[in-house]
């Protein structure tokens, strides 16, 4: 294994080609990574961000909000279970808000939330006509202050605070007093008001672990369906589809770095049989001559990875807040590298094969 | 009486292809002194090769006995032949083969690497051989900072860090100029001499043979003294 390393600081040139290569794969794989987790962040931020056990929905919803209603009766029921130990109302519209100083057509796409226990990050609900604002609607050039006007009917929203990582689907999060919201509702999408105390879903929180308190109401009502903070995150339309065409992307990606890896490697160990021959019949071990191998291309990826994980976190400084939905953390850098290094030994493992068949004696020319 | 360096008795060597079977060594008997020099002549495809690699523990017998020292490797596995590489024989090939990105020293060294691991006496040794062959000054230079004669002092070198019963040299001098190869050969001598290692030279050039104790012909496998 020295001489391998030994190798690879005498001779970087050798493996230039493979790192410039394998660097673009893993800036690659980082972003489509960071793209993902954006889009995931800005389709699912304000589920994400509920601080409760389970969400409840009507049964026929589908996990809709919009489609689903939970009316005060069932509220009551829920909270007469045992273990139940808090329950709030919460709804939402999705709709464009004008901005002061932008265009007509300018609209800011905006989720306006009524909601009574504060997800984690938000504040209590705000008084009557105020919201707190998702930090990306900065920018929009939403400032603190600001008057929005929501929807068709211009209902005036005025922003006091700025929130973080609570958009959905895709439109940042305008968090506003049950009454507020229910104004919103009422005046920009008559065919889905409310009645008073009537919720499109509630939020729960009870005793014991979140399953337990799902179970519990799934049990006691047959309507409705009470779901996990995570599952209610895969029932929102298009998250699942879009986590599972990314994964297919990058694990595409995974595979071409575990083909350059291999053929990179394969090309390296044709040419060194000569050397191999050699090095064997003096007495090195085909195992000696392989772990070579393998710590040059985990080198070699490591460089590639960590070259690649620097642009990615500049490249994410450089683009500005919600321009595109990219999110680049530590875990999928991590998460990258480690792929990387499992594509590098695979790779390799390619050509154990070659490095078992060198026959020492081509060394002496009696190889036949 | 010390044993000898190596004993071949009765060494049979078959490739099987398809078909057919090529005899390349037959029914060999060579038996080497601890301190002796032999050396192996004969045409192209004549078995010398073959001989070698069967004695270094490079190639398996198909029939007959080979011990070198006290080593019995006739029946040994590829794990034990290699153990046997590393301990017992050096070898010096034909295009030298150092590796390209060690330095002089270090590819004497790369033997320890592999094989016995000393770490502090190998590295004195290593840095006594490169003395004992007018290397001292040239022990960091690459191999492609050295020339042809440099290069197979270095490869004698590293034929010798081992202390082996027995070194193998496949056409030693084929890529030098006579001069040159001559001078090699003498090095050679001395160096084999002063350890009382024993040495089989492999060649095509009669002249080399006079460097040597003794000298086999092979000529379609079959040995004759």
């Amino acid at each position: 294994m020295k001489l391998a390393l030994r190798e690879l600081i005498r001779r970087p040139g050798r493996f230039i080609t493979a790192t410039l290569i394998l660097t673009l794969i893993a800036v690659l794989l980082m972003f489509l990574g960071g793209l993902l987790d954006g889009l995931t962040r800005s389709a699912t931020g304000a589920v994400r961000a509920q601080d409760v056990d389970a969400i409840v929905y009507s049964d026929a919803s589908q996990a809709s909000f919009l489609r689903s209603r939970i009316e005060p009766a069932t509220r009551t029921r829920i909270e007469q279970l045992d273990g139940i130990t808090e329950t709030g109302g919460l709804g939402v519209v999705q709709l464009g808000a004008r901005v002061p100083g932008n265009g007509p057509r300018d609209l800011a796409d905006v989720a306006v939330w009524g909601y009574q226990l504060a997800p984690i990050g938000v504040p209590d609900p705000p008084a009557p006509g105020l919201a707190w604002a998702d930090k990306l609607l900065a920018a929009d050039g939403v400032e603190i202050g600001d008057e929005l006007l929501v929807g068709p009917a211009r209902t005036p929203i005025t922003v006091v605070g700025w929130v973080e990582n609570t958009s959905y689907n895709g439109q940042s999060g305008l968090w506003t007093d049950v009454d507020t919201w229910r104004q919103v509702l009422a005046a920009n999408r008559p065919d889905a008001v409310l009645a008073d105390d009537v919720f499109q879903a509630l939020v729960v929180r009870g005793e014991g672990a979140d399953v337990d308190v799902v179970n519990a109401i799934e049990a006691a009502d047959d309507d409705l369906l009470a779901l996990t903070v995570p599952d209610a995150i895969n029932q929102i339309p298009g998250v699942t589809e879009q986590q599972t065409t990314f994964n297919q992307i990058l694990g595409v990606t995974v595979v071409i770095a575990l083909v350059v890896i291999a053929l990179f490697f394969a090309l390296l160990t044709v040419e060194r049989t000569a050397l191999y021959g050699v090095m064997k019949a003096i007495g090195a071990r085909s195992r000696t001559i392989f772990a070579g191998l393998v710590a040059q291309a985990v080198v070699v990826t490591l460089i590639a990875a960590t070259i690649a994980g620097l642009a990615v976190i500049v490249l994410d400084l450089l683009i500005p807040p919600g321009s595109i939905p990219l999110y680049i953390s530590v875990a999928r850098i991590v998460t990258s590298i480690v792929l990387l290094l499992f594509a590098a030994v695979v790779g390799c493992a390619f050509s154990l094969r070659r490095v078992l068949r060198v026959d020492p004696a081509s060394a002496l020319g009696s190889s036949q | 009486m010390t044993n000898p360096a190596l004993h071949m008795s009765n060494v049979r060597k078959v490739y099987r292809m398809a078909d057919t079977e090529v005899v390349a060594l037959d029914h060999a008997e060579l038996t080497v002194a601890s301190d002796e020099i032999v050396a192996l002549v004969g045409p192209s495809g004549s078995g010398k090769t073959t001989l070698c690699s069967i004695a270094g523990g490079i190639l398996s017998a198909t029939e007959g006995s080979v011990v070198v020292g006290d080593e019995e490797i006739t029946s040994y596995n590829d794990k034990q032949l290699t153990t046997f590489r590393q301990n017992q024989v050096g070898f010096v090939f034909q295009s030298v083969n150092l590796v390209p990105f060690l330095t002089a020293r270090e590819n004497l060294l790369v033997v320890d690497e592999l094989g016995r691991r000393q770490g502090k006496p190998a590295r004195q040794r290593a840095d006594r051989l490169l003395e004992e062959l007018g290397l001292t000054d040239r022990a960091k230079n690459l191999p492609s900072q050295l020339s042809g004669g440099q290069k197979q002092r270095v490869a004698i070198g590293r034929a010798l860090m081992n202390e082996p019963k027995l070194v193998l040299f496949d056409e030693p001098t084929s890529a030098l100029d006579t001069e040159l190869g001559m001078q090699v050969m003498e090095l050679i001598r001395a160096e084999m001499k002063s350890r009382g290692t024993a040495a089989i030279v492999v060649t095509h050039d009669e002249r080399i043979t006079t460097y040597c104790d003794r000298t086999v012909h092979i000529i379609d496998g079959v040995l004759a003294a």
